[in-house]
């Protein structure tokens, strides 16, 4: 590989300043992942099919493999380590491990913060707009069924 | 794997020069993901990444009396939610809410969406039926193209070493103006047009009489087709379903698709023919203000 000169990124991470060294083409999950320690945010596909690196992006949910690192200069970004507060689980946490919404656990985090996205936008979904929602995020496991209840259940837990 | 340059100008004069800068080798980036997919499968040979989404014009979204000007890097996400967007075009929103998933529509623009140039894009017969002019930028000035005019090839445009889309321009609509998007795929959500249809009417104010309209097919050619005659057959016609048969059957003729893992021929020319019907039904639904649409897609009153 040549020697690629890299660039300083300032960002707001998870809700505090953040500067980090990243090469010009190193994506944001890369850069997440490798540069910064944050190994929350997956790689399934590493093309934006799969979701389970969705991070929100000034608030807005994107695929940060599809974000190249030093894009984000400036700007907010929120992976799923930012999800909990004071270390309590967020409500979606809590209740995708009641309904058992997981089981390899690859896709999970991704499903977090895309139903957290969702539910920003649209605290009381219905079963199709969860299901519309979540439709970029891919799960092998569980059939999807206990992932929609579970966030089903945060919204009227919430209403 | 090669090393690259990034650099994210903050004006259009700016992206020119960084464009220019370096071996010719330099590519504008605006959502990504096509342009960032590409290029991490080994499939795109760039050295420098101009961002140009630090660019005022090319992130501001401009509706007033002589219509829309939306910059090229407006996401689809800004788009849906945009409420102006969504009274003045609500066609619009059929193309953005059906590229890709939530998060895809959370970075991709309508203007990468065009420079990617796929003869199956979603927003393309859109635009087309829109009659959208493309504002263009590059080391040469300023210049415009309709966006009928705007694709050459799969993956190739007008687009010369250096330029890049800088905005795209659509004129208000005009009284009893109605578009709409549709495309078939085999599942629910998330895959790539067999076929995609967009059209535009404008009815006689008692919504009697199609005046004029605009038919476009995407994923039956090389580029998405703009399909003059079927509008043509239909301007100072009643609105009829027989009508609307006639412009359906010149859409399944000017369609000259491939066979391949989505589709055959013979399924893609009827399809250009439904879906064309179709469209200009909801379009018309939209021009007269009336929820005349059944379920399936029929006019009331017109089998």
């Amino acid at each position: 590989m040549d020697m690629a000169k890299k660039i300083a990124v300032t960002t707001t991470l998870n809700g505090e300043e953040s500067i980090f060294l990243c090469e010009p083409r190193q994506t944001l999950l890369e850069a997440l992942r490798d540069n910064l320690g944050l190994i929350g945010s997956k790689e399934g596909c590493g093309n934006g099919n799969c979701g389970a690196c969705n991070v929100l992006l000034d608030g807005v949910l994107v695929n940060s493999c599809l974000v190249l690192a030093p894009e984000v200069e400036g700007r907010d970004v929120v992976t799923i380590e930012g999800i909990a507060e004071d270390g309590e689980l967020h409500p979606l946490q809590q209740k995708f491990l009641e309904h058992a919404s997981l089981q390899c656990g690859i896709c999970t985090p991704g499903f977090i913060v895309s139903a957290k996205a969702l539910l920003d936008d649209n605290p009381a979904p219905s079963e199709h707009d969860v299901r519309l929602w979540l439709a970029g995020n891919l799960c092998r496991c569980t059939g999807y069924d206990k992932i929609v209840r579970a966030v089903l259940d945060v919204a009227e837990s919430d209403s | 794997m090669q090393a690259i340059d990034f650099v994210a100008p903050t004006s259009v004069d700016e992206a020119i020069s960084a464009l220019a800068a370096g071996s010719g080798m330099a590519r504008p980036l605006s959502g990504g993901t096509d342009l960032i997919a590409q290029l991490q499968e080994g499939r795109l040979a760039l050295d420098t990444v101009v961002d140009l989404k630090r660019i005022p014009e090319l992130m501001a979204i401009s509706i007033n009396s002589d219509g829309l000007t939306l910059g090229a890097s407006v996401s689809c996400h800004s788009i849906n939610n945009n409420q102006a967007i969504r009274d003045a075009y609500p066609a619009l929103i059929d193309s953005t809410h059906l590229i890709g998933g939530t998060q895809i529509q959370g970075r991709a623009s309508l203007g990468g969406n065009l420079c990617n140039s796929s003869p199956a894009a979603d927003s393309i017969p859109n635009l087309i039926a829109h009659s959208v002019t493309c504002h263009i930028a590059g080391p040469s000035g300023r210049r415009t193209v309709p966006v009928e005019e705007f694709c050459t090839a799969p993956g190739r445009n007008v687009l010369e070493n250096g330029e890049f889309l800088v905005a795209l321009e659509f004129p208000a609509p005009p009284a009893n103006f109605g578009a709409a998007y549709l495309r078939f795929i085999p599942r629910n959500e998330m895959d790539i047009a067999v076929v995609g249809a967009g059209a535009s009417v404008v009815l006689s104010d008692d919504g009697s009489t199609i005046q004029e309209a605009r038919v476009s097919i995407g994923a039956v050619a090389p580029t998405p087709l703009f399909v003059q005659e079927a509008g043509d057959a239909l301007a100072g016609q009643p609105v009829s379903e027989e009508t609307l048969a006639k412009a359906a059957d010149l859409a399944r003729d000017a369609a000259r698709p491939i066979s391949d893992m989505r589709g055959t021929i013979p399924q893609r020319k009827h399809l250009s023919g439904v879906l064309t019907q179709r469209a200009l039904r909801i379009a018309i639904d939209r021009a007269r203000g009336t929820n005349t649409v059944d379920e399936l897609g029929r006019l009331n009153g017109h089998g």
